[in-house]
This record gives C-alpha cells, sequence and structure tokens, in this order.
C-alpha cells in the first residue's frame, strides 16, 4: 500500500479534493493536522494541499511554516522522502526555503481561476516520469499570488539542473504567462528532485468528464519508484 | 518601546500592486505620478527599553518571519 499524508493546515481547502483524488489511484491517505508533531509513520508522500492558510495574513504561507507539524516535514524531505506542494502549498515550500524562489502577486493583480495549458519540460524526475517531453497538459489554475519570482542567477541554476518541470502556454504549447512568472514557470522541483511545487491543481484534474484527467499521471508519478 | 518597520519589495522586483495603482491614477488624469511602490507597515509595542537590543531583535522577527527575503526589504524604526 502507498500511503500519502496530507497536511491540514487552518484555511486549507483542498484536502479532501487530494484525499479523493490518491484514494481513486488505490492509495491510502491520511489527513494530517497541522498541530501534530510527526507524520505517520508509514508516510510514502507528503501532500501539502492548496488553500488559504491562516487567510494569507501577511504574505501567502508565511505563517504556515512554523505550524509544529512543519518541522517533520522538513525532517522527511531532508532525508529524501517525496513531498509534493500544490498552490498553497508550493507557496510553503517557497517560505520554507525547501525550494527556491519566491511568489508575488499575479501580475494582473486578480485572482485567476481556469483551465491552463502547461508544457512539460523535464520528465527525468518521479513526478513527470509517465509524461513525455514537450506533452501539453490541460490542468486548472487558481490563484492570486502565483507570480514565481527566481534571480537571474538561481534561474540559471534551476535550468541546469533540469528543476524546471513545467510552464505555463497555449493549447499548442506556446509560452503563455498568466501570472507574471519568469520565463513562465509553473513547476519547479529541489536539486534531489524529491519536493515538488506547482501552481496548478492535477487533483482537480482526474476525470474527463469533469474536464481533464490530466493530472492523473502526474499524481500517478509519484507512486511509482 | 514603539517599533515602525516597513517592508517593500526590492529594486528591481516588479511591483504589481504598485503598478496597477499607477495605472488608477493615470486614469484619473494623475499625470505627474512616475512611479507607485506599495509595501506594508508593521506597528508593534515592545516592553524592551534598549534601543540596540530592540533593533537586533525586531531584525531577527524580519528575517524568520515579517519579511521574506528573496524579494522584500524591510526597515525599522524606533520611535
Amino acid at each position: 500500500m502507498f500511503n500519502v499524508s496530507v497536511v491540514v493546515f487552518p484555511g486549507t481547502n483542498c484536502e479532501i479534493d487530494t484525499k479523493y483524488a490518491y484514494e481513486k489511484l488505490n492509495a491510502n491517505v491520511e489527513l494530517v493536522f497541522h498541530k501534530d508533531d510527526t507524520l505517520p509513520n508509514n508516510t510514502d508522500l507528503v501532500v501539502l494541499p492548496g488553500g488559504f492558510s491562516y487567510g494569507d495574513y501577511l504574505r501567502s504561507a508565511a505563517i504556515a511554516k512554523f505550524s509544529p507539524i512543519m518541522k517533520d516535514v522538513i525532517r522527511f524531505a531532508n532525508e529524501g522522502g517525496k513531498v509534493l506542494g500544490i498552490c498553497n502549498g508550493f507557496q510553503m515550500l517557497l517560505e520554507m526555503g525547501l525550494l527556491e524562489g519566491a511568489m508575488k502577486r499575479n501580475s494582473n493583480v486578480h485572482f485567476i481561476s481556469k483551465y491552463h495549458s502547461l508544457r512539460v519540460i523535464n520528465n527525468d524526475n518521479k513526478f513527470l516520469q509517465k509524461l513525455n517531453v514537450g506533452d501539453v497538459l490541460n490542468i486548472p489554475i487558481a490563484h492570486g499570488e502565483g507570480n514565481y519570482f527566481i534571480d537571474e542567477q538561481g534561474l540559471e541554476k534551476l535550468y541546469a539542473n533540469k528543476q524546471v518541470l513545467l510552464k505555463y502556454t497555449d493549447k499548442n504549447g506556446i509560452d503563455k504567462n498568466p501570472n507574471g512568472s519568469v520565463d513562465s514557470i509553473a513547476c519547479i522541483c529541489n536539486k534531489s528532485k524529491n519536493v515538488f511545487g506547482l501552481m496548478p491543481h492535477p487533483e482537480r484534474a482526474i476525470e474527463t468528464l469533469l474536464g481533464s484527467s490530466d493530472g492523473v499521471k502526474m499524481l500517478q508519478g509519484l507512486m511509482e519508484g | 518601546m514603539k517599533i515602525i518597520i516597513n517592508i517593500q519589495l526590492k529594486e528591481g522586483v516588479l511591483d504589481p500592486q504598485g503598478k496597477a495603482v499607477h495605472h488608477a491614477l493615470s486614469a484619473l488624469n494623475f499625470n505627474e505620478v512616475e512611479d507607485v511602490r506599495i509595501g506594508k507597515q508593521i506597528i508593534m509595542q515592545t516592553n524592551e527599553t534598549d534601543k540596540e537590543k530592540s533593533l537586533e531583535r525586531v531584525s531577527k522577527m524580519c528575517e524568520d518571519l515579517l519579511a521574506n527575503t528573496v524579494i522584500e526589504n524591510y526597515e525599522i524604526e524606533i520611535a
């Protein structure tokens, strides 16, 4: 059995979708409260789900990083455990320093909620291993602060280590930037490729009937190898 | 002790809020405005009486929580 721990903060609102998606893929999913000190022993994957932890007060995800459970999430990540941060979860990984860069307000200052195309840039990692470089996916985005920023030096390193995983595009796979992110970047990972962060919501794209099932292969990727 | 902290996006980091407000001011014919940057101000009251110690503690607060030093600068004013 593959065991997923989904961390719930005050203001998180995507934990049930994330649980549903992973249960549909036959994983065992546990919701872990942010005040807990330790992750369940058998955890194979930690998901920091989307939402508005602590009302986005001060900055998105600024306060969540001090929740008691986060010490153990950092330990888990540093020991090579797989961690996925979706939307607000991505912002947490940046605030905690598990991923490099920072989030700013969307360049148009509006909350954007719609399907968006994404192109696979690198697939030599667990998250996108079931996809091909150049594949164009259709995944919902829903955020007000998804304007990814990293300085030039940092960006060069991301490219050199193949840490840039997805970019925002039009449906033909040509770069198209909804929020002002540097180089239209939508998803990155850390250098050792066990911590992944993205603004789009793969857990909302698991049923063709509801618009798209392009998120399935991403979520599955983390369950293999 | 009253402490005022001003937090702003670093120079060179594009400020979407500032840009939107600049645009709106231009639409209202405030054409003299050349640039707008928006930051935040945090005002706190502490029971510390030593200025230097205050500065040290508040700097740590900024580094740890109040500012994201990847994109933001902070200035501390002790009133």
